[in-house]
């Protein structure tokens, strides 16, 4: 999912502005909205001190952190509840994390009045809310020791979960002062610890989700229990745009745990007493479909149009000096044109909502990554008020994007599902694979045309770019936002900012209408642009003379932190160095959600001839690593889930039908393809910027440099190791 | 229909082409096994009948028998003590959703060979698919807990 990049910008210069107004002491006026302290007042002496909405502190001594952005891989589980435990000074043993449930008026992101996860923003929108309400939390806890002692607050300190005198012998458990700290009013000011102080920022705090995960006790959405529960399943349109036209649901009554059988606007759907009996219903149903609205193009025929679109320039994206007339004067004139197929996002666990109706209130279990919209979907479509449905916000297992919906479909269809059977029983409403696959929300196919023009000195002195596919933006919730002038920014990110500095530039963008949902896929535009930016300038550095690593230095210069993380991969590959025999070196650096990264990908022949990544070494800067294992885990992740896109991820359709079903033929990564990979963290002392998103753009385009090096001969057509290559 | 899961006798009443998966999930309430594919293509659903490890979404409860099924909950002893212990040494999950899976093919591979070999693991590894690409981390926790058991 993508964010608004420019607000980004904008709150991270505002946070340099205060830090350096503040000087060395970081001291910042921290005013907790209202609704955020509004539980601070605890009565019963044993309940819990929740000096605020994402902390609560229990009389055992357990400091419990509410994190308010969902938990799928990502670390902002252990990542936001490490803020709170520095500025309050917690022992890591003591703290726990759990997700917090959707609540605009609690959760909201700090960029607008929505709740969600995306656009890598988790950490930098989380960074100074978690930690001012940790200072909150550790001064109250001071206060209240203080009163207590009879001494003044500066002579209290809190030090690995305990409260104490600083000169005197007198100290005190978290728990021990939860009642006493409960009393007290939030303060209005805090004051943060200096970067230098940190002790557990910056550090490798155990993940708090490790042990769950490891020995099957973590509960995802699929894994929640209801008494006298339904799995749902839901046949589907075999063309994107179908209709139910007549239903024979005979034999699937006849199915041994088969409850019911409802059509819903999604599709046909089969209750029944686990999901075994579900499917052996929906195997059964006899159902004719309208297809008079349905897409029944061939993926190879929108590919075909695309291609036609791509010759003619598209609406004005980003243009530098005179292209034309720089093209027209070149020495050398090198076009390309790319390719790239629609790409599922297959999360590890397949869509799913359990959802019952309690009276006249509902509550729903769901990996919902764009919360509040679910939230609003689900009440809307229940025709009841936001208070009565109460929205849990589950682990889930992967997303990558996927679970974050424009319009909240699959929350609809969970609400569509229960509504049909008049919410007799809870339901878990679960996709298949199969669905998974099919069910659309794709990463768009784009084609890309481009034309670079060298002088007689082999200088770079023109880049024309056309960029052809659906926009991920049109008729969603953030049109608005990333839609001007006709241009959906999140498809030209990337290319349109290029940042080597070559005078003369003009990338345009089509956006044609296609009866296939589309959806942001991990990394968004840049999937596509970092592949065209770094593919093409590789091409044309070397067309020129150049050394692929110097020659971008050289283009470069206004750019530091892309010159710092293209050395570190550099230095980490040993560049200069002559690669093992019959193996070649190829680079890429992108930057990403405001995070730079560069790779080096080490690239032979599998024993089909095609590309096999041995290694890959990685420089990220991600401004301060707040816990620079979960970057290092995400950038292994990212190149893995990249690669194993740019190896053989495809999704075609026949006739408007997807051909692909499940991981045998929408083939994801194996450990056998997993590269060893080397991650560097640039020290950094600027706020935290996203790494959930930037390890993906560079893979694919560092490998296809590796390969034209190797082998002279240019990936212009994903997947490597497709049928089209 | 009798099963001895985890070291308890069970009784389920089911049709016999029923998935051992979705006997476990859904009659046993055991939620660790995790579905992925549901075709034997994933390895969320592993499994240990008699120690050996199966998809249990390709498994006909029919077709277990006597067979002791082991799942994440009734994992123990010294290999599952180690490889559990590298799994949290180098915190190799991320979502976590098919580590379940991961973890019992890791100790399925290593109470066969103490010491596999990088060939060993990529073919005892290759059937469990992990979309968040945790593999850098899963092959080295596997030689970690390698070591460790050999020390
Ligand atoms: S669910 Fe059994 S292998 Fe995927
Ligand atoms: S940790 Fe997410 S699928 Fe493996």
């Amino acid at each position: 999912m993508s964010n608004d990049r420019l607000d980004t910008t904008l709150s991270r210069r505002q946070f340099l502005h205060s830090t350096a107004a503040a000087g060395a002491g970081l001291v910042l006026g921290v005013h907790l909205p209202a609704k955020l302290s509004h539980a601070a007042a605890t009565d019963a002496a044993s309940g819990p001190f929740s000096p605020n909405a994402f902390i609560r502190i229990t009389p055992d001594d357990i400091v419990t952190v509410i994190v308010k952005h969902i938990e799928f891989g990502q670390g902002p589980l252990t990542g936001l509840a490490t803020l709170v435990a520095e500025e309050l000074d917690a022992d890591w043993g003591q703290v726990r994390g759990e997700l917090a449930p959707a609540d605009v008026t609690r959760f909201a992101h700090t960029l607008g009045p929505v709740q969600f996860t995306g656009g890598s923003t988790a950490m930098a929108n989380s960074f100074m809310q978690m930690r001012k309400a940790g200072a909150a939390a550790r001064a109250m806890l001071v206060e209240a020791a203080a009163a207590e002692w009879g001494v003044p607050v500066a002579s209290v300190t809190v030090d690995a979960g305990r409260v104490k005198e600083i000169a005197g012998s007198r100290s005190k458990r978290f728990g021990e002062l939860v009642a006493a700290a409960s009393r007290l009013s939030p303060p209005t000011e805090v004051t943060l610890k200096k970067p230098e102080d940190f002790k557990l920022i910056g550090t490798h705090v155990p993940k708090l989700d490790t042990p769950s995960k490891t020995n099957g006790e973590a509960i995802y959405t699929i894994d929640v229990q209801r008494p006298g529960l339904l799995t749902a399943l839901v046949a589907h349109p075999p063309r994107f745009g179908g209709k139910v036209k007549k239903l024979d649901d005979t034999k699937a009554r006849q199915v041994a745990g088969v409850e019911d059988v409802k059509i819903l606007p999604e599709g046909v759907a089969v209750y029944a007493r686990g999901y075994w009996a579900a499917k052996q219903g929906r195997d059964r149903l006899d159902i004719e479909w309208d297809e008079a609205h349905a897409e029944t193009r061939d993926s190879e025929r929108v590919i075909t149009e695309y291609r036609e679109l791509a010759q003619e320039p598209g609406l004005p994206a980003g243009r530098r000096g005179d292209p034309d007339a720089a093209l027209a004067s070149a020495k050398t004139v090198i076009e390309s044109e790319y390719v790239f197929p629609f790409l599922a996002h297959a999360p590890m666990e397949p869509l799913d909502c359990v959802i019952e109706k309690q009276g006249d209130r509902y509550e729903v279990w769901m990996g919902a990554q764009g919360a509040s919209r679910d939230h609003t979907a689900l009440a809307d479509e229940l025709g009841v008020p936001l208070e009565q449905v109460q929205l849990n916000i589950q682990l889930a297992g992967g997303s990558f994007g996927r679970r974050a919906q424009h319009k909240s479909q699959f929350a609809r269809e969970a609400a569509h599902a229960l509504q049909a059977i008049d919410g007799r029983a809870p339901i878990k409403l679960l996709w298949s694979r199969e669905d998974d696959i099919r069910g659309g929300f794709y990463r768009p196919i784009y084609v890309h045309r481009l034309k670079g023009g060298l002088d007689a000195d082999g200088k770079i002195v023109a880049w024309q770019q056309v960029i052809v596919g659906q926009s991920v933006q049109k008729g969603g919730a953030l049109e608005t936002m990333f839609i001007k002038d006709g241009v959906d920014l999140t498809s030209v990110e990337g290319a349109a900012n290029l940042s080597y500095a070559v005078p003369n530039l003009d990338v345009s963008l089509h956006s044609p209408e296609l009866g296939v949902p589309v959806l942001w896929w991990r990394s968004v535009g840049h999937t596509h642009t970092g592949y065209t930016s770094e593919t093409f300038i590789d091409e044309l550095l070397t067309a020129g003379g150049q050394d692929p690593v110097t020659g971008r230095l050289a283009l470069l210069a206004e750019h530091p932190r892309h010159r710092a993380v293209l050395t570190a991969a550099a230095e980490m590959a040993d560049w200069g160095s002559a690669p093992p025999e019959g193996r070649a070196r190829g680079v890429a650096v992108h930057e990403s959600f405001g995070t730079l990264v560069a790779q080096v990908a080490e690239v032979g022949r599998d024993a089909k001839g095609s590309p096999k990544v041995e290694r890959v070494w990685c420089a990220v800067d991600c401004g301060l690593a707040v816990n620079p294992d979960i970057v290092k885990a995400q950038m292994e992740g990212g190149i893995g889930f990249g690669l194993g896109a740019a190896l053989t991820g495809e999704i075609t359709l026949a006739a408007g039908r997807v051909v692909q079903s499940n991981f045998h033929d929408y083939r994801p990564i194996r450990i056998d393809d997993m590269p060893h990979v080397e991650v560097r963290v640039l020290p950094s002392a600027k706020p935290p910027s996203g790494v959930g998103e930037p390890g993906v753009p560079p893979i694919a385009p560092a490998v296809s440099n590796a390969w034209a090096a190797l082998t002279g001969n240019r990936f212009r057509r994903l997947p490597f190791r497709g049928a089209r290559a | 229909m009798k099963l001895n899961v985890n070291g308890r006798e069970r009784d389920v009443e089911v049709p016999e082409d029923t998935p051992l998966l979705w006997v476990l999930r859904d009659e046993l309430q055991l939620t660790g096994t995790k579905f992925g594919c549901g075709i034997a293509q994933c390895g969320a659903c592993t499994v240990h009948l008699d120690g050996r490890p199966v998809r249990s979404c390709m498994t006909a409860v029919g077709k277990v028998g006597e067979a002791k099924v082991t799942t994440i909950e009734g994992l123990s002893g010294r290999v599952t003590d180690a490889i559990q212990g590298a799994w949290h040494e180098i915190d190799v999950p991320q979502c976590g959703y098919c580590q379940s899976g991961q973890v019992m093919s890791a100790v399925a591979l290593l109470t066969k060979s103490a010491k596999p070999s990088d060939a060993d693991i990529e073919a005892a590894m290759k059937g469990n698919v992990c979309r968040c690409a945790t593999y850098h981390r899963i092959r080295q926790a596997i030689r970690n807990a390698s070591d460790s058991l050999e020390g």
